[in-house]
């Protein structure tokens, strides 16, 4: 096509009439939490392996925590993650930490904050499957020592994968709704262990002891039922408005330290609850359960309120920050 | 304490605020109805999005049991619902339907999905 094509008002018209419609079309945007047609909510107590602009603001535990004396805990955390990337994401978190011992005045204080990076690498719409890798920094000295916050950094490399079972035969109709996501992580401390020096008072001999900090495995799982998938995909079973947007589900959030003459010593929680999702937000409520004794013994619960901002404010978030 | 008592108050306004823009559009209810047994051949399928969809890029479409197309390719967003899409299709002997439908809702969020309907004697 040659410039003076352009002086024909035909060619013009046809042309300009495809810019136009090129332009006024807009673009579609995939965003969070689907893989395929299943919709994955944001879980509570584990990640999940999509990279999407949200905020989780407030979530709350509240747990007692054995020792003596036992202490009553409540932390407030949030988290703010963007899209900066097609398919990667960049997220920043905090808590702020309440530890109240009987008859004594409460501690307060912040949490190491956390940064972590996030790339989504593999998605199959038609078998719902998403896998992810990421690493997490927890940036040591940003928290209150005196609460439990550590004075050094963990990098936690991590796989996180989602499976929806929308796939399976008609046969199974009732377990098409389950989706199962998921996270293995290594939490590498950049400090072998800290050294703790006493003085006996009578003596005046020092005494050096070195608490361990061991390199652990963080794995996760969270299973899900989806009565938004069950009414949309498997049968119209005439729920309605609230309970039709309901996923019940329960997590499993553990950690196993692998050396350092701690090995082997799993603790974690199962953690049993629901989530509500609507269009730009969800709320979800588990009982906290600790899973032995080296856990805890006392029944907890965390709750948590969650943004979905690509939905909330889609000029800014629908589309990655930087598109190369 | 007070800042985040602050931010909470902040967010939970956010949630609780009407409609500031616009989402995803899932399905709301479909005619016929997602894994539903009808006795009468339907003259169209319909689907009611929970958002308003883009014309341009919304579309149904309606397979037998041999995955042969049996819609009109009329697709359609009713006049009076901009979350209703449409599209009509022959009369279908007994059998099972399969609807699949992409939709792009006017922020341009893309959600697909699919569901079967059984049409016996």
């Amino acid at each position: 096509m040659y410039l003076k094509d352009f002086r024909s008002p035909k060619l013009a018209a046809q042309l300009a009439a495809t810019l136009i419609s090129l332009t006024a079309v807009p673009l579609p945007a995939f965003a969070h939490g689907f893989a395929g047609d299943r919709f994955f909510p944001a879980t509570i107590s584990t990640d999940d392996p999509f990279a999407a602009s949200e905020l989780s603001f407030p979530t709350i535990t509240a747990i007692r925590q054995p020792g003596s004396p036992s202490t009553k805990n409540v932390d407030l955390s949030a988290d703010v993650s963007v899209l900066i990337f097609p398919r990667t994401a960049l997220s920043i978190g905090d808590g702020f930490q309440i530890q109240k011992a009987p008859n004594q005045r409460a501690l307060t204080g912040f949490d190491n904050a956390e940064l972590n990076l996030l790339y989504e690498f593999f998605e199959n719409d038609k078998h719902e499957v998403i896998t992810s890798i990421g690493v997490t920094w927890g940036i040591g000295g940003t928290g209150r020592r005196s609460l439990g916050a550590d004075s050094f950094s963990t990098f936690t490399p991590t796989f996180y994968f989602g499976k929806g079972f929308g796939d399976l035969p008609d046969t199974l109709p009732l377990l098409r709704p389950l989706a199962l996501t998921g996270t293995l992580g290594l939490a590498i401390p950049t400090r072998a262990g800290n050294r703790n020096v006493s003085a006996d008072p009578s003596t005046g001999r020092e005494t050096v002891s070195v608490d361990p900090n061991p390199t652990t495995l963080e794995w996760g799982l969270a299973l899900e039922y989806s009565l938004i998938y069950l009414q949309e995909h498997v049968k119209d079973v005439g729920l309605k408005a609230p309970i039709d947007r309901l996923i019940p589900l329960v997590e499993f959030a553990m950690q196993t330290p692998l050396n350092r003459g701690a090995g082997g010593l799993t603790t974690g929680t199962i953690n049993p609850g629901v989530i509500w999702s609507g269009q730009y937000f969800q709320v979800g409520v588990e009982a906290v359960i600790p899973v032995n004794h080296h856990t805890g013994n006392n029944l907890g619960i965390i709750a948590q309120l969650h943004f979905y901002l690509d939905d909330i404010f889609p000029k800014i978030f629908s589309k990655p920050l930087f598109t190369p | 304490m007070r800042l985040f008592l602050r931010f909470f108050i902040a967010a939970l306004a956010l949630a609780l605020m009407p409609r500031v823009g616009w989402a995803h559009a899932f399905l709301d209810h479909a005619e016929p109805a997602v894994g539903s047994q009808i006795h009468n051949s339907p003259i169209q399928v319909r689907i009611w999005f929970t958002e308003r969809l883009e014309p341009v890029l919304s579309r149904i479409q309606v397979f037998d049991a041999a995955n042969s197309e049996v819609d009109k390719r009329n697709v359609h967003i009713d006049a009076s619902n901009p979350a209703l899409l449409e599209v009509a299709v022959s009369p279908l002997p007994p059998g099972k339907y399969k609807v699949v439908w992409r939709v792009v809702s006017v922020d341009t969020h893309v959600t697909t999905g699919n569901f079967t309907f059984e049409l016996t004697p």
